[in-house]
């Protein structure tokens, strides 16, 4: 039955139902057991942000606390993986991959493909990213590009609690390694999210909402500001549909193309840096695979070419808003040739 | 005081979850004669998109809120009133509700509709109930539905009765567990649930594999249903599409699923992106492919009915009243089944699929408050 709850209670329950329910399942990170013990704390800390809260007594031996090393426990994760186990390693903040990127993307991502598909690799490597927070140049980065870029890794970006969940299903019950990408700013996100399990299948976008006039493809917290902009514009008499993609790999070409066959205008909205980013991929797959369909520029609304700003005022001006994303709707819908 | 010749038209509640709806178009103008059933405006929810049907007749007076406009459960949109009623009764009246909708002040409270559940035979079953006085009256879904296909039926038979609908084992939010699948099992569910409910008679209406349950529930609880409303229902002959069966089973995408989906209606226009989708996320629930496959299973054999509701049927032998609703465009079980419905009242309703409760609720209402009133 379905009850609302928050981005990071339906991760949690995403965690505590698939551990129920495959003894292989093992969750791995910093702080997962801090805290334990301390005055005041009834409970091991679940994480720096609480993701993990309740497992560690809930399921004893099985949520392991590890040093701050991520190239240790990462490759440990990946090495449990190819030898039986399904781990979910979290990698605090995913501007740290940089240390373990070996064990990621030439390790883990090729095992299937140079073992002649005869091993498996299901490790989940959940993470944090995005802007937002004052966390200034370190801690704020959209990194989804990097791994999309690296074929044998899957690349998840869920906006709602009720995709979190089912997603992140899906992620460990999947024989590859999935790099699941949660936003610091979506976790108090309040939605409607079954009680029982169920897995969403990747490479299938959602239509968030439905309209006539111009397609904004998004994905992560820009869902949000997309639907914002969509809300206000539909006031204007124009009619966006918001496609949300959910995985970018694997990607589902056929919703995004579908859309823009029907109404010949696209903004792609991405809170990543512009350059060889999904919004540039999306770009160039409407413009090589739908050409004929278009009626006007394509149009990104994406963060600068430049490292998250620490000033707050700066940082607010950095992530695309709503504001924004009205903008290059109407210049779409109102560019003639 | 207000008139009381003056009929009130109201925003419907369809679905516990509705609190608005927004009119996208009048179908009916100020002035048209309107009777029961006919369509006075296209509504459409977060949900759904429907049309609303006069619930009598008269002179569509006054029409109150405008296309495009959002307007609260149970707000006055429309007056509906004979031609003796003096436009200035109308017009204060009209102004009156007018009033309410700017001050965008909700029309209906929540009656206590909550869900609830009961354990019948160690599975969770989940049911809702909405009136407060009357007879009890349970709605029993088909194949692959739940207890929000009776959307459009459920708070008006509301006014007179105290309707529930349960969500049969394997769908909904009940358990997903079917056990072996049988008629009988999930007939034992629906008496589990007039158990929990407190209730010692009930009139019940099913659809498709409902149908079949409810017959079944007749037989296994002597003297605890007072009256059998069929719509679509299974078991009356060997004809069944089995290809929609399987396809529902198998589709796992919104571009598989939605034709199968169409060929329930007989305008496949019904269904909406968000029909698809709210139908893949309970098929992706863990547990559900497989209580479909057991279904499958209990309805077919082959391409041919598995279930025989006639003789059971025979067997009551007209000793509660029995009325078979068919659409006549079905494209899943042919309408020519209701023949086969001994000692039946017939209602055809001409145009209609295998969905008649979504696609002409109005006309299923009436046949239903006709069955109930027949029982002794």
């Amino acid at each position: 039955m379905a009850r609302t709850i928050t981005y990071r209670e339906a991760i949690n329950e995403a965690l505590a139902q698939e551990m129920e329910r495959d003894e292989s399942v093992i969750v791995m990170g910093e702080d997962n057991a801090g805290g334990e013990g301390s005055p005041g704390e009834m409970d091991a800390w679940g994480g720096v942000l609480g993701v993990t809260k309740g497992l560690y007594h809930r399921f004893p031996g099985r949520v392991l606390d590890t040093p701050i090393s991520e190239s240790a426990f990462v490759g440990a994760a990946i090495g449990a993986a190819t030898a039986g186990m399904r781990p979910v390693a979290e990698l605090m903040f995913v501007d740290f991959m940089g240390v373990c990127f070996d064990q990621i993307y030439n390790q883990a991502a090729k095992f299937r493909y140079m073992f002649g598909g005869k091993a498996v690799t299901p490790v989940v490597i959940r993470t944090m990213y995005g802007a937002g927070l004052r966390a200034a140049a370190q801690h704020s980065q959209c990194l989804y590009p990097l791994f999309t870029h690296i074929p044998g890794l899957k690349v998840v970006v869920p906006a709602t609690p009720y995709d979190a969940k089912g997603l992140l299903t899906q992620a460990i019950r999947d024989d590859d390694p999935v790099i699941f990408f949660e936003h610091k700013a979506l976790y108090d996100l309040a939605g409607p999210v079954p009680e029982e399990g169920y897995a969403l299948p990747f490479g299938e976008a959602n239509v968030v909402r439905e309209g006539d006039d111009v397609t904004i493809v998004t994905l992560g917290r820009m869902v949000h500001t997309s639907l914002e902009a969509a809300q206000q514009l539909a006031g204007a008499g124009v009619h966006c549909e918001v496609v949300d993609l959910r995985t970018t790999s694997p990607l589902d070409e056929d919703t995004v193309l579908e859309s823009v066959e029907a109404t010949g205008r696209l903004v792609v909205v991405d809170e990543a840096n512009p350059r060889c980013s999904v919004a540039a991929d999306i770009s160039a797959l409407v413009a090589r695979k739908a050409f004929g369909a278009l009626r006007a520029p394509i149009e990104m609304v994406t963060a600068p070419h430049t490292p998250v700003p620490f000033a707050g005022t700066l940082e607010d001006r950095y992530v695309p808003d709503a504001q924004r994303v009205a903008n290059a709707v109407k210049a779409v819908a109102e560019w003639a040739r | 005081m207000t008139d009381d010749r003056i009929v009130a038209v109201t925003m419907p509640k369809w679905g516990l979850s509705m609190r608005a709806g927004k009119i996208t178009g009048w179908i009916a103008a100020e002035g048209d004669e309107v009777s029961a059933g006919d369509e006075l405006a296209d509504i459409e929810t977060e949900k759904i998109a429907g049309t609303l049907e006069a619930a009598g007749a008269g002179t569509l007076r006054r029409i109150i809120a405008r296309a495009g406009e959002d307007v609260p459960v149970s707000s006055t949109i429309a007056l509906i009133a004979p031609p003796g009623v003096s436009d200035d009764d109308l017009d204060a009246a009209a102004a009156r509700a007018r009033a309410l909708i700017d001050a965008g002040v909700p029309g209906g409270a929540d009656e206590g509709t909550a869900a609830r559940t009961a354990t019948v035979d160690g599975r969770r079953i989940s049911y809702a109930g909405t009136g407060q006085d009357g007879e009890v009256v349970l709605l029993i879904h088909g194949y692959g539905g739940d207890r929000n296909s009776w959307l459009f039926l459920q708070e008006p038979l509301a006014a007179r009765h105290r309707v529930y609908a349960l969500d049969l084992p394997g769908h909904g939010t009940s358990s997903k567990d079917v056990g072996d699948g049988s008629v009988g099992t999930l007939a034992g569910a629906v008496l589990g649930v007039l158990d929990a409910i407190g209730a010692k008679r009930a009139h019940l209406v099913g659809h498709s594999l409902g149908g079949a349950i409810a017959v079944a529930a007749a037989v296994a609880g002597p003297g605890r249903i007072s009256s059998l409303t069929l719509i679509a229902p299974t078991g009356f002959g060997p004809e069944i599409d089995a290809g929609y069966l399987r396809g529902f089973a198998g589709a796992r995408t919104r571009r598989e699923l939605k034709p199968v989906v169409g060929q329930l209606f007989a305008d496949e226009g019904l269904v909406t992106r968000q029909v698809v989708d709210d139908l893949l996320a309970y098929k992706r629930l863990d547990g559900v492919e497989a209580a479909l496959r057991t279904l499958v299973g209990t309805l077919v054999d082959g391409d041919t009915q598995r279930i025989d509701s006639a003789a059971a049927i025979a067997a009551i032998g007209g000793a509660v009243p029995v009325t078979v609703v068919w659409g006549s465009a079905d494209r899943i079980i042919p309408a020519a089944h209701a023949r086969s419905v001994a000692g039946a009242v017939r209602h055809l309703i001409d145009g209609a699929g295998h969905m008649p409760h979504l696609e002409r609720p109005a006309e299923v209402q009436a046949a239903i408050e006709e069955t109930i009133a027949r029982a002794p």
